[in-house]
């Protein structure tokens, strides 16, 4: 007898296996979790904390607040960050002092591990939200982080 | 069960086959090379080194703040668990007491990233048997979990949000409203995952009885996690060693004596409730205080060897860091759950059929990066 | 009698018959018959992929294929398209003639099983007296396209999938068979078009009651792993063999593969319509007086099966070889052949309902 009760068990299971699937399918319109990606862009908006790529703010004057210490350099694991320095004349105070001259940021080798903007004391770079970062060549993907011309806004360095 | 016909006229022949290194039910690049009779398995050898990135060699290159990243690239889906193994190595090296807060929070993450975990593990163990659906229901759920986790650390996956002396960053604001609205979405699903597979016949049919697991084997071979539990080897970390808030929250580990698939299966579906039930203790009160404490600029541990377990999604992680007080380690050495667990499938393979060994390796629950490092 | 569709024939049978010696004129007919077939069902199939790709997605909360044509309903199109233009591949030191001949197998013998299908009434290409049986024989040749394709291929995948394969239709072949001739019992032929007309008096599975459900469900679990389809995809179950006997295959000898599987899914759900369901007739003979509504039920009914077969499919686990065999030798058969005693006593008895 237990052959029939296992036959009887076992179709049982099926069935409330089919009725789980079968209530999804009919509640298919509204539980569609599909993102339709690139129609949605409009719409798409990435998590403010979203660590999509590194960069440097600039303020309207052009001014950025990275006053070339390397911090970012040296906290950096696979070295996505390279700084060129350079000492130069501050044009107001005329002293010579660190000016970066570049700040190189490899994104292909950014493992978007965040240390470098956790070790930057004067919050000089930070995470945009950007994704769509792919290209069709390598190089694209070095950027110059500081803009040509930039300089350092007063009063960051006290 | 073994039908070797060796008279004249048929003669049954051992043949072999590649199972991998690029093969669905190996999850990434594992090369099982099996020696098979008809169906029955007679031999299996898993062959690795696919995607060795020399993590540990790495670390030794790197400052301390610089390994916890890596860490996220061994078993990514517990890449939180992994961080803050080496971040309590660390600071336990340092003697650092670090706040109740950053104890708390890691302990939620941590469970969510094992809820996460499992959710994954189910559908893709539903999708090794055949029963292609788990695996989208499954990533519903974990989606979830991902998003409070890009919300609070910025990534989904590799998040790394675990900084020796504490985190990263503060929670964000949304964090406790969504980890509630997810508990309160997912003890809503979690009976769905029993209706659907657990409790069908083909799938118990399926795992019952299959890949058996002898607690003392488990005990021999170093089984931890889930692997471990379900042969009756009572090996929670969080239990036995608890780190992090794991001390203050009540669970029951999920232990089962059967040892077959199925059981591996039951432990990780129980684990799942637990895990619920720790963040539920959790959440509610999270301490005010800071998310980390200072620590030097350049970490440099004292001379000496340190060592550090956690329970991660597969089971024991241990953290192994020798150092000769400089700012890098000397070596680091890490044990990882998956490769002990992988071992085992040579032992408990055999006898059975293709079919059970793609059910059994599902319930090892192996990440191949983990394995390979 | 007289409606439109069935003029038509009748009138290009008459034409041909007027213009060339009779044997010339029967054969060109089977030839336009074999295109008009091959060609709506090349069509039929390729939509029942369409099909079986939206209802998965629904299941599983996605929304499947929906960027090509209106609401995606060129993707099939667009993908045997694709499957056409591209590069046929082979093994090293496969039996090249055997390989290459294994696809045709297959979907000639899927395609020649419509051939006896009533789709509505006298719409019938071929109204042989043996119909079931002749469905029964030539269900039986598209293993041998299995084996051979997987035998030839020289790939270790591919011939454990074409073993199991051959293993599983055989013993899946009694099931059916047995479940269809339970019945025969009660409809005394084995003629399809006759089979139809005793259901006139109610659906075989209404007339045949409590043997008839049995039969039905034993037929519908035996026709599921006929098609290997999961929970019977042993063959080419993915995460154990990759793609089982077709993994060598490319381009559109894949396709034909692919094509096949889901041409037998529909036959084996029109056999079920036609046998257990009343084929074209509509329920009650609402609209009998119009013979081609015929094809819609009969379509109707045959994608409500088809449906049904979609649902196991997308929740089941598979079974394992040996639990595949153990189902049908322990479970099915003797069961089977129970029933085919209780329906014998019911034919017997006179205990059918009719109406
Ligand atoms: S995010 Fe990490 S890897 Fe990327 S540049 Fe910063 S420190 Fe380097
Ligand atoms: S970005 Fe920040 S850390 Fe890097 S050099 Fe500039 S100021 Fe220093």
């Amino acid at each position: 007898m237990s052959y029939f009760s296992d036959i009887y068990k076992g179709i049982k299971t099926l069935l409330t296996g089919m009725s789980v699937t079968g209530k999804y399918f009919l509640n298919s319109r509204k539980g569609a979790i599909t993102q339709q990606y690139p129609d949605n862009r409009d719409s798409l908006k990435m998590f403010d904390r979203f660590r999509g790529e590194v960069v440097m703010p600039h303020d309207e004057n052009n001014e950025h607040r990275c006053t070339g210490c390397q911090k970012c350099e040296l906290a950096c694991p696979n070295g996505s960050i390279e700084i060129i320095w350079d000492r130069k004349v501050d044009p107001e105070t005329g002293k010579k002092k660190k000016m970066i001259e570049k700040h190189i940021y490899h994104l292909g080798m950014c493992t978007m591990c965040g240390l470098c903007i956790e070790a930057c004391p004067t919050d000089a770079i930070k995470w945009a939200q950007n994704f769509e970062n792919s290209v069709y060549d390598r190089s694209y993907l070095t950027r110059v982080l500081n803009k040509p011309g930039s300089r350092l806004k007063p009063g960051v360095e006290e | 069960m073994e039908t070797t016909t060796n008279n004249s006229n048929f003669k049954s022949e051992e043949y072999f086959i590649n199972m991998g290194p690029q093969h669905p039910a190996t999850h990434g690049v594992l090369r099982l090379l099996l020696t098979i009779d008809g169906e029955i398995i007679k031999k299996v050898e898993p062959d690795l080194g696919y995607i060795h990135r020399s993590i540990e060699k790495m670390c030794e290159r790197d400052s301390y703040q610089q390994i916890v990243h890596l860490t996220d690239r061994m078993d990514y889906l517990s890449s939180h668990i992994n961080n803050e193994a080496v971040c309590l190595t660390v600071e336990n090296a340092l003697q650092i007491e670090v706040p109740d807060r950053v104890k708390v929070i890691r302990t939620i993450i941590g469970e969510l990233t094992r809820i996460a975990s499992h959710c994954l593990w189910w559908g893709v163990m539903g999708m090794d048997v055949g029963a292609l659906t788990t695996y989208f229901y499954g990533f519903r759920d974990r989606e979830m979990i991902n998003d409070i986790f890009e919300e609070t650390c910025g990534a989904r996956l590799t998040m790394n949000y675990n900084i020796p002396g504490g985190l990263m960053f503060d929670i964000h604001p949304n964090f406790v409203k969504r980890v509630k609205d997810f508990i309160a979405h997912f003890k809503t699903k979690l009976p769905e995952y029993d209706t659907l597979l657990t409790g069908n016949v083909i799938f118990q049919k399926r795992t019952k009885g299959v890949g058996i697991l002898t607690k003392e084997d488990a005990i021999s071979f170093g089984a931890s996690g889930p692997v471990g539990r379900a042969s009756g080897y009572s090996c929670d970390v969080r239990k036995h060693h608890p780190y992090s808030a794991l001390d203050r929250v009540t669970f029951n580990e999920a232990l089962k004596t059967e040892g077959d698939t199925f059981a591996r299966y039951q432990v990780r579906i129980q684990e799942m409730w637990e895990s619920l039930s720790i963040i539920e203790q959790l959440i509610d009160n999270i301490p005010e205080g800071d998310y980390k404490v200072a620590t030097n600029a350049v970490i440099k541990l004292p001379k000496g060897e340190y060592y550090q377990k956690v329970e991660t999604a597969r089971g024991e992680l241990g953290v192994y860091i020798i150092s000769t007080g400089t700012k890098n380690p000397y070596r680091v050495k890490f044990r990882s759950p998956g490769f002990s667990n992988l071992s085992l499938l040579s032992h408990i393979a055999v006898g059975g059929k293709i079919g059970d060994l793609v059910a059994t390796m599902a319930t090892l629950d192996i990440v191949v990066p983990d394995i390979d490092r | 009698m007289n409606h439109i569709s069935l003029s038509i024939t009748k009138n290009i049978h008459n034409w041909l018959f007027s213009i060339m010696p009779e044997g010339a004129a029967s054969i060109t007919e089977m030839v336009l018959i074999a295109l008009v077939y091959l060609a709506i069902f090349a069509v039929a199939g390729l939509y029942l992929v369409l099909l079986e790709r939206k209802v998965a997605a629904w299941f599983q909360l996605r929304l499947g294929p929906n960027r090509v044509g209106f609401k995606g309903l060129l993707q099939t199109m667009a993908d045997a398209l694709k499957l056409v233009s591209k590069e046929l591949t082979g093994t090293d030191r496969a039996d090249k003639f055997l390989y290459n001949l294994a696809p045709y197998f297959v979907i000639i013998s899927s395609l020649m099983a419509l051939a006896v299908f009533p789709f509505t009434k006298e719409f019938q290409a071929f109204d042989i007296n043996i119909g079931i049986f002749f469905l029964i024989a030539i269900s039986s040749i598209g293993v041998i396209g299995i084996l051979l394709g997987g035998w030839s291929s020289n790939n270790k995948f591919a011939l454990i999938g074409a073993m199991r394969s051959g293993v599983q239709t055989i013993s899946y072949e009694l099931s059916v068979g047995l479940s269809l001739l339970t019945m025969v019992l009660i409809t005394g032929s084995l003629q399809l078009s006759e089979i139809v007309e005793v259901q006139k008096n109610g659906w075989l599975i209404v007339q045949g009651h409590i043997p008839a459900v049995i039969a039905f469900m034993i037929y519908m679990i035996a026709g599921t792993a006929e098609t290997n389809r999961a929970p019977f995809d042993m063959v080419e179950a993915e995460s154990e063999l990759g793609a089982g006997f077709h993994t060598e295959y490319s381009g559109m000898k894949f396709a034909y593969f692919f094509l096949a599987e889901f041409i037998n899914m529909f036959i084996i759900a029109s056999i079920a319509t036609t046998i257990f369901f009343g084929g074209w007739l509509s329920p009650f003979g609402v609209t009998e007086s119009i013979p081609v509504l015929g094809v819609f039920w009969f379509l109707g009914k045959t994608l409500l099966i088809v449906f049904l077969m979609m649902w196991f499919r997308w929740t089941f686990p598979r079974l394992r070889i040996d639990q595949l065999l153990t189902l049908e030798w322990k479970y099915l058969l003797p069961l089977n052949l129970l029933n085919i005693v209780l329906m014998a006593l019911i034919v017997w008895l006179n205990l059918t309902i009719q109406f």
